[in-house]
C-alpha cells in the first residue's frame, strides 16, 4: 500500500475522532501514489469548522505528477540509520536510494540530531492529549455504558471505562494522565513540548539544504500481532522514523520498496516541507513508475 | 501562605477576602459553536455536536466573545494581551460533556488591573489579578421530575455559553465591602453591555476566598473557598458567617483547614464540600484544537477607545453636568438603563433636577407598585412624555398636585401631558376674576374661620386656602389663591 500523511492542517479534522489533536491528520491509503494524489485533492482544503485547518489553496496534485526526479535533492540522515535497522530493510532502502539517484536526484547526507528523542516526545504528548480526548467516553451521553446496576456516578465512570477500553488504550490514558499531573507537568509534558520544537527545527534546518528527506518507514519489517504487547517500549520503537514527521507536522509518504528476508513488505518514506505535498508525491510517483513493488503481494 | 499560630482570645482579627466572579457574556451565540445562548428554552434544544462534545466535533472561537472579554479587561483597568492561550481544564462531571472545560490558564486574556472608588471619604482600590475567557458547563437537574430520587437529568443548553472569570486580589476587608464591591462590579459589567447582571438566572455568579488574620499582620491565614453565592445578600451573609466561624475556631485554638465550602442558603451557614487534599488536579494543558488567540494591538486600542462611560464616571458627570446632588447621581447611575432614561428626560424637560425628582419619586413608586423594571416603565412613560409634563409644570400651566394626577393618566396610556390637561380640563386657573370669585364663595360659606382670622387667629388661613383649592379641584394657581385670599381677608369686612 502507498500511504500518505499530509501537512498538519491540510485536511480538516472535523468529524475525525480525536486521538492526539496536535498530531492527528487524515491521509489517503491507496495502491498507487497517483490514486493518493487524486483522493488528497478532494479531501484537502480550508474548513471553518477546524481552527487548525490551513488557509492555503489546494494544488491539483495529480496534474503535478511529471515523473521527473531531475534536480531533486534528497537528504538521508545516515547517522540515524546506523543502528537498529534490520538488514533486509536496510538493503531495500539503499537500493531505493540508488534508484532515485539514477533518476537524477542528488543524495545529500543530513543530520536530524534530536530524532533520538522523538519516540519519547511523541508518546508523552500523544498520550497526554489522548487522556483528555478520550475523557468524553464516560457512558453518560453515548457509547458503551456498564450493564451494572447504577450505584453512583463515580462507580459508573469506573466500570464503563474499565470495561469499555482495551489494555493499550488504558495504558495510554494512564500515561497521559500521569504526565499532565501536578508536579510532573513541567518534567514531562512541558519538556516534551520543548524538545518537539527542537525536532521541528532539525527538519527546518535540513530543508534549507534538501527538498526531501528519505528514511525507511519502519526500522524492521512487521512484527506479529500481539508479539510485543508485553514490551510496549519495543513496540513503540517501530515508530522511530515516522513520529518525527508527526511532531513536525510535515507531509510524508510511504511507498513499497522491496521485501525483507521473510518476504514482508518494506516501505520507503519520503518527507517534504510543510505544504509541499506536491514535491513528495511527484518523487514517490516517479519511483513507482520505474518499480513494481507496489503491485506485488507478500 | 503562612498558617498563623492562634492568637490570644482577646486579639482582634482582620478578614481577608478575594472574589472570583463568573459572568455570562451577552453574545447571541455560544463561545465555540453557533448555538443560541438564550436562557429558558426547553432543555437540550440549543445544542449541536460541538457543545454536546460529540466525537469529531471541534471548537471555533466566537469573535464577539473575545471583544466582550477585552471590554471587561479594559473596564477593570487590566492590560489586554495581544496573545493569550486557551487551555483544557480536565475533570469528570456529567454536565461537562467533553470531560474538560476549555478555559484559559497560564496566559489569560487580561491581567493586572484594579477598580478604584471613593467609599466613606476614603479611596479604595481592589486589585484585579486576571480576566479570562472560558465556556460554561451544562446544567444537572436533580429535582422536578417524577423519578428525581433515582435519576439526574442533564440540560446542555448552557453548555458552551461564553463566560469570563474575574479574579480579584485579596484586597477586601469585610463582608459588607465584598458585597458592595460585587455590586459595583455588576454595575460595570451591565454598563458596558457584556452581562445582564441577572443573578437569579445564574448569568452572574460569585465564589469568595475568605481567611482571617490577626489585625495588622502581614501574612495570610488559611483560606476557605465558598461556592454558590448567587445574590448580593448571599455574598454578604456567607462571608460574614465564614469570618465568624474562622474567628471562633482561632479563638478556641483550632487550626483552619484549607477547603472548599458550600453556602447553605436555607441553614444560613457554610458547610465543608472538599478539603484541599481532595481537591481536583485539573491537569491543565494548552488546547490543541485552538491556535493561540491573537489580537491586533490596534483592535485592542479600538475596543478601549469605544468603551461606554463607566458608572463611576457617569455619576461624576451627573453631578457636574446636571448639578445634581451626590445622592441623586448615585441613585440614577445604578443602572445604565435608568441613567439613560434620566438623561433623555432631563433633555426633554430642560430641567434636570425636576427630571431626577420625578424619576426617583413618582416613577420609582409606580415601578414598585407595578413590579416593573425601567425598560417597561420607559415604554409606559417615554422620556419625551415625562419631559413634556415637567415643562407644563415649569411654565405654570398646571400645578404640582395636578401634575401627579396627569402623570397617573399618562402612564401606560400613550397620551401626552398636554392632551391630558386639555382633555380633562386640568389647566391651572390663573384667571384673576375666577379665583377671586372662588375666594369670596369660600369666605361666604365659612364665615367662622374668616372671622377668626380677622380676630388675629391667622392659622385658619391654611384651611380657607384649602377650601378654595378643593372648590377648584386643585386647579387654581396656589400663589394667586394665597394672594387673593389674604387681600380679601385683610380688606374691610364684606367689601370686595
Amino acid at each position: 500500500m502507498t500511504g500518505f500523511k499530509p501537512t498538519y492542517g491540510r485536511v480538516s479534522r472535523y468529524g475525525l475522532l480525536a486521538f492526539a489533536s496536535s498530531l492527528d491528520q487524515i491521509g489517503p491509503i491507496a495502491t498507487t501514489t497517483s490514486d493518493v494524489a487524486i483522493a488528497l485533492r478532494v479531501i484537502s482544503g480550508p474548513d471553518n469548522r477546524d481552527s487548525t485547518s490551513v488557509r492555503d489553496e489546494v494544488p491539483d496534485f495529480h496534474a503535478e505528477l511529471t515523473g521527473s526526479l531531475r534536480g531533486v535533492r534528497v537528504g538521508v540522515p545516515r547517522a540515524l540509520l546506523a543502528q537498529g535497522v534490520e538488514p533486509g530493510v536496510g538493503t531495500a532502502f539503499d537500493a531505493a536510494i540508488t534508484l532515485l539517484q539514477d533518476q537524477g536526484a542528488t543524495i545529500v547526507d543530513i543530520a536530524l540530531p534530536h530524532s533520538g528523542h522523538a519516540i519519547a516526545v511523541y508518546y508523552l504528548l500523544a498520550t497526554a492529549e489522548a487522556s483528555s480526548n478520550l475523557a468524553r467516553y464516560d457512558g453518560v451521553r453515548y457509547g458503551y455504558r456498564t450493564a451494572q446496576a447504577p450505584d453512583g456516578v463515580a462507580r459508573m465512570y469506573e466500570r464503563t471505562r474499565g470495561e469499555g477500553f482495551g489494555p493499550e488504550v488504558k495504558r495510554r490514558i494512564m500515561l497521559g494522565t500521569y504526565v499532565l499531573s501536578a508536579g510532573y507537568y513541567d518534567a514531562y509534558y512541558l519538556k516534551a513540548q520543548q524538545v518537539r520544537t527542537l525536532i521541528r527545527n532539525d527538519y527546518a534546518d535540513a530543508f534549507d539544504r534538501v527538498d526531501l528527506i528519505a528514511l525507511p518507514t519502519s526500522p524492521t519489517a512487521a512484527f506479529k500481532l500481539g508479539e510485543r504487547t508485553a514490551d510496549p517500549l519495543q513496540m513503540y520503537l517501530a515508530d522511530v522514523f515516522t513520529v518525527g514527521v508527526n511532531l513536525a507536522g510535515l507531509p510524508a509518504i510511504s511507498v513499497p520498496c522491496g521485501f525483507s528476508d521473510d518476504r514482508l513488505p518494506v516501505g520507503l518514506q519520503l518527507i517534504g516541507r510543510a505544504l509541499e505535498e506536491t514535491t513528495v508525491l511527484r518523487a514517490a510517483d516517479a519511483y513507482e513508475r520505474i518499480t513494481d513493488w507496489h503491485l506485488q503481494s507478500p | 501562605m503562612t498558617s498563623l499560630a492562634p492568637p490570644p482570645a482577646a486579639q482582634a482579627f482582620e478578614p481577608v477576602i478575594g472574589l472570583e466572579i463568573h459572568a455570562q457574556l451577552l453574545t447571541a451565540t455560544k463561545i465555540f459553536c453557533g448555538c443560541s445562548t438564550q436562557f429558558g428554552a426547553p432543555p437540550n434544544t440549543h445544542v449541536c455536536p460541538v457543545c454536546l462534545g460529540l466525537p469529531g466535533a471541534l471548537p471555533v472561537l466566537n469573535g464577539e466573545a473575545v471583544t466582550f472579554a477585552a471590554k471587561v479587561g479594559h473596564a477593570l483597568g487590566c492590560t489586554v494581551h495581544p496573545t493569550s492561550i486557551f487551555a483544557r481544564k480536565n475533570y469528570f462531571y456529567p454536565d461537562l460533556p467533553k470531560g474538560y472545560q476549555i478555559s484559559q490558564y497560564e496566559r489569560p486574556l487580561a491581567t493586572d488591573g484594579g477598580v478604584t472608588y471613593e467609599e466613606g471619604g476614603t479611596t479604595r482600590r481592589i486589585g484585579i489579578i486576571r480576566v479570562h475567557l472560558e465556556e460554561d458547563a451544562g446544567k444537572s437537574l436533580h429535582e422536578g421530575f417524577p423519578d428525581s430520587d433515582t435519576r439526574t437529568y442533564l440540560d446542555f443548553n448552557r453548555s458552551g455559553v461564553p463566560l469570563i472569570e474575574i479574579v480579584t486580589h485579596p484586597d477586601l476587608r469585610s463582608a459588607a465591602e465584598a458585597g458592595a464591591f460585587f455590586s459595583r462590579l455588576r454595575a460595570i459589567l451591565v454598563a458596558i453591555g457584556v452581562n445582564d447582571g441577572n443573578m437569579e438566572e445564574g448569568s452572574l455568579r460569585c465564589d469568595a476566598n475568605v481567611s482571617v488574620r490577626a489585625a495588622g499582620a502581614q501574612g495570610f491565614g488559611v483560606k476557605a473557598e465558598i461556592k454558590n453565592l448567587n445574590s448580593f445578600r448571599h455574598v454578604h451573609r456567607a462571608i460574614e458567617y465564614e469570618i465568624e466561624r474562622q474567628v471562633s475556631l482561632l479563638r478556641k485554638g483550632t487550626r483552619i483547614v484549607a477547603e472548599t465550602r458550600l453556602w447553605d442558603v436555607g441553614a444560613g451557614r457554610t458547610t465543608s464540600m472538599r478539603s484541599k487534599e481532595e481537591a481536583h488536579d485539573y491537569r491543565y494543558f494548552p488546547e490543541p484544537d485552538l491556535p493561540p488567540l491573537e489580537l491586533d494591538p490596534a483592535r485592542i486600542e479600538e475596543i478601549r477607545r469605544t468603551l461606554p462611560e463607566l458608572p463611576d464616571a457617569r455619576r461624576q458627570r451627573f453631578i457636574s453636568q446636571y448639578a445634581l446632588p451626590e445622592y441623586d447621581a448615585a441613585l440614577l447611575t445604578q443602572s445604565s438603563a435608568l441613567a439613560d432614561y434620566f438623561e433623555a428626560t432631563a433633555a426633554a424637560a430642560t430641567n434636570a433636577k425636576a427630571a431626577s425628582n420625578w424619576i426617583m419619586g413618582d416613577l420609582t413608586r409606580k415601578m414598585n407598585e407595578l413590579g416593573v423594571e425601567i425598560g417597561q416603565a420607559r415604554v409606559a412613560m417615554p422620556p419625551d412624555a415625562l419631559g413634556g409634563l415637567i415643562r407644563l409644570v415649569d411654565s405654570g400651566r398646571i400645578s404640582s398636585p395636578i401634575a401627579k394626577e396627569v402623570f397617573e393618566k399618562m402612564y401606560g396610556s400613550g397620551r401626552a401631558a398636554a392632551d391630558v390637561v386639555e382633555g380633562e380640563g386640568l389647566a391651572q386657573i390663573d384667571d384673576h376674576a375666577a379665583v377671586e370669585a372662588a375666594v369670596w364663595e369660600v369666605l361666604a360659606a365659612h364665615p367662622g374661620p374668616a372671622a377668626q382670622y380677622r380676630a388675629g387667629r391667622t392659622q385658619t388661613f391654611g384651611f380657607l386656602v384649602g377650601q378654595v383649592m378643593k372648590a377648584t379641584r386643585g386647579k387654581a394657581k396656589p400663589t394667586l389663591v394665597n394672594d387673593l385670599m389674604r387681600r380679601a381677608l385683610e380688606s374691610p369686612e364684606g367689601t370686595r
